[in-house]
C-alpha cells in the first residue's frame, strides 16, 4: 500500500519534470544558455537567492535558537509573525512589502533618508526572497536545536562550559544537519521566488529579472524559450541541491580514502 | 487499516473528477479579454446577461499575448477580444480563429504621472530626465508595442531630440505584463511615470494620478478586434455577446469608459 501510493506521488512529482525535460533537445539547450539575457537571469538568480539564504541564515539563526531554547512573553506572536510570509500569497508578500518599503511606505522615508531604494533594485529582489524563504530556514532550524537530546546541554553546563561555548561545540554541531537542510530549502524557495520579486522589484533584465521572471515573461510570447528556461533553471537547481545534500559525506569519503595509506 | 482505505477510495473517485479541460456551466460564455477591457467588459458582461437570462458570461482578463498564448495550449474560450491585431492574427496563423475579426472599439495612450509628482514631470520632454523611474509594459504586450511606437513618432518629430525614444527607454526599470500593473505601480507611487491607455484613467485610478495628454499626431490609435472561436462551445451566445458589444449600447458604455467607439456604419458594414 506505501509503495502504490508512494509511486503514486512519484508519478505527480516526477512526471512534469520528465515531460518538461523530454521537450526540449541538448542542443537547443546549449544555445538558449549562450543567450545574454538567459546567462543575465541565472546570474541574478544565483546572486539574489545566495544573498537572501545569508541574510536569512545570518539573522534567523539567533532567532531560531530564541524560539528553541528560551520562553519569553510574546514568544507566540513572534511565532505566528515568522510563519506569516509562508502562509502570505507571493503576490500579497510583494504588495506588503510596497507598503511598508516602498518609496512612500511606512519606513520609505527612512530609506531613502539613508540612501537606500528597494523597489526596481536588485537589493529589492534580495529582500524580497529572503522575506518569504525566512520561515522555513528559522523553522527547521529551530526544530534542529530542539531536537538536540539535553543531556549534552547538561554535561556541558556541568562541565562549566559558557552558553556560548556550548553553542559551538555542542549545540550547534549536533544541529547543524537540520540547520543545513535549513539554509537548502530556504535558498530553494528563495531562487522560485516570482510573486514577491515581481510586484515589489519589478522586472528589469539585468536588475530585477531573475530566473522565474524570465521563465514568465518568455511564456507571453515564445513557448520553446519558456520550456527551455524552465529546463535551465531545474537542472540548475538541481545540480546545486545534489550537491548540498551528497557533497559533504562525499566528500568525507574522498578525504577519508586518501588518508589511508597506500597498498 | 481504514484510514488507508479511505485514501484507496479517493483516489478511485479521481477519475470522476479528472476531465481533459475545465468544463463551464451550461450557459456560460466564456470571454477572453485584454486587460483594458476590464471595467467596461464587466459592465457588458451584467448587460447579457440581463438581456439573455439563464446564461452567464465568465471572463479572464489579462495582457492579449498572455491569453493569445492560454488559448494555443487549448484554454476554452469562446470569443478573444485583444488590444492589438498582432495576437488576433496569430490565433488565426494557429487555425483558433476563423472568418471575420472586426475591430470593435479603438484607444488612445496616455502618459500617468502619481499626483504628488515625485520625478516633477510635467512634459513630454522630461521624461529623458536622468533617473527618472518609467514604467512600462513589456514589448510583446500590445499597449508596450504602442508605447514604443509613440515614442519612435516623438523621436522623429521636429520638436523632440533624435534619440528622445533612446534615452526615455534608458529610464524604464520594469517592464509588466499587462496595462494594469503599471497603472498600479504609478498609482502607488512607486513609478515616476508610465504609459498606459487613455481608458485606463478611470475615475478611482484619477485620485492617485495625472494623465499628460500625448498630442493626435504622435499618439497611436490602437485597434481592438473581437471574434468567436472556432472551438467555442457557446457559439450562438458568443456572436450574441459580440454583437452586444459592437452594437450602440456596447458601443455607449465603451464609450463612458474613454474608449473610442467605431462609427456606426462601420459596425454594421461588418456583419
Amino acid at each position: 500500500m506505501a509503495g502504490l501510493l508512494a509511486g503514486l506521488l512519484l508519478v505527480l512529482l516526477g512526471l512534469p519534470i520528465v515531460s518538461l525535460v523530454l521537450r526540449i533537445s541538448p542542443g537547443l539547450l546549449i544555445d538558449r544558455l549562450s543567450e545574454p539575457l538567459v546567462l543575465e537571469a541565472l546570474r541574478l538568480s544565483l546572486v539574489t537567492s545566495l544573498a537572501a539564504t545569508a541574510v536569512v541564515v545570518g539573522l534567523g539563526l539567533p532567532v531560531a535558537y530564541l524560539l528553541a531554547m528560551r520562553e519569553f512573553p510574546g514568544k507566540r506572536v513572534l511565532e505566528a509573525l515568522i510563519d506569516l510570509p509562508m502562509v502570505l500569497p507571493p503576490t500579497v508578500a510583494g504588495v506588503a512589502l510596497l507598503t511598508a518599503f516602498g518609496r512612500n511606505g511606512l519606513a520609505g522615508h527612512a530609506l531613502s533618508a539613508v540612501g537606500i531604494t528597494l523597489p526596481f533594485t536588485t537589493l529589492g529582489v534580495v529582500v524580497a526572497q529572503a522575506f518569504v524563504a525566512a520561515p522555513f530556514f528559522i523553522g527547521a532550524a529551530r526544530a534542529g536545536f530542539t531536537e538536540v537530546d539535553r543531556k549534552y546541554l547538561d554535561a556541558a553546563a556541568t562541565l562549566r562550559a559558557s552558553p556560548v561555548r556550548a553553542f559551538l561545540m555542542v549545540l550547534g554541531p549536533l544541529a547543524a544537519p537540520a540547520i543545513l537542510a535549513g539554509a537548502a530549502t530556504g535558498w530553494a524557495r528563495a531562487l522560485g521566488e516570482f510573486g514577491a520579486t515581481i510586484t515589489f522589484a519589478g522586472n528589469m533584465p539585468g536588475v530585477t529579472q531573475t530566473m522565474p521572471l524570465a521563465v514568465y515573461l518568455a511564456l507571453q510570447s515564445d513557448l520553446d524559450a519558456a520550456i527551455a528556461l524552465s529546463v535551465l533553471l531545474l537542472l540548475f537547481s538541481l545540480t546545486i541541491l545534489l550537491t548540498i545534500r551528497v557533497g559533504p559525506s562525499r566528500l568525507g569519503a574522498l578525504i577519508a580514502r586518501a588518508r589511508r595509506p597506500p597498498r | 487499516m481504514t484510514g488507508v482505505f479511505r485514501v484507496a477510495l479517493a483516489l478511485l473517485g479521481l477519475p470522476a473528477v479528472a476531465s481533459p479541460l475545465p468544463e463551464p456551466a451550461p450557459g456560460t460564455v466564456v470571454v477572453f479579454a485584454a486587460a483594458s477591457l476590464g471595467e467596461s467588459f464587466r459592465e457588458l458582461g451584467r448587460v447579457y446577461e440581463q438581456q439573455h437570462p439563464g446564461t452567464t458570461v465568465q471572463f479572464s482578463f489579462a495582457g492579449s499575448q498572455q491569453l493569445a498564448l492560454q488559448m494555443e495550449q487549448g484554454a476554452p474560450a469562446d470569443v478573444f477580444a485583444s488590444a492589438d491585431q498582432h495576437w488576433m492574427e496569430y490565433l488565426k496563423d494557429k487555425g483558433l480563429v476563423e472568418g471575420e475579426t472586426p475591430v470593435f472599439v479603438r484607444n488612445r495612450l496616455a502618459v500617468i504621472v502619481p499626483r504628488t509628482n515625485p520625478a516633477r514631470i510635467s512634459r513630454l520632454e522630461d521624461l529623458v530626465r536622468r533617473g527618472t523611474k518609467l514604467v512600462l509594459a513589456a514589448e510583446q504586450v500590445p499597449v508596450g508595442k504602442y508605447s514604443r511606437e509613440v515614442l519612435r513618432k516623438l523621436a522623429a518629430s521636429p520638436n523632440f531630440p533624435p534619440d528622445y525614444d533612446r534615452r526615455v527607454l534608458a529610464n524604464v526599470v520594469s517592464q509588466e505584463e499587462n496595462v494594469k500593473s503599471v497603472v498600479a505601480k504609478v498609482q502607488l507611487g512607486e513609478a515616476d511615470a508610465g504609459i498606459v491607455y487613455r481608458s485606463d484613467v478611470t475615475p478611482a485610478v484619477s485620485r492617485y494620478v495625472t494623465a499628460l495628454e500625448i498630442p493626435e499626431a504622435f499618439n497611436v490609435m490602437a485597434e481592438y478586434p473581437i471574434a468567436v472561436l472556432k472551438s467555442a462551445r457557446h457559439a450562438e451566445a458568443a456572436r450574441q455577446f459580440v454583437d452586444l458589444v459592437r452594437g450602440s449600447e456596447g458601443q455607449r458604455v465603451l464609450q463612458s469608459h474613454r474608449f473610442i467607439p467605431t462609427t456606426a456604419t462601420e459596425a454594421a458594414s461588418h456583419p
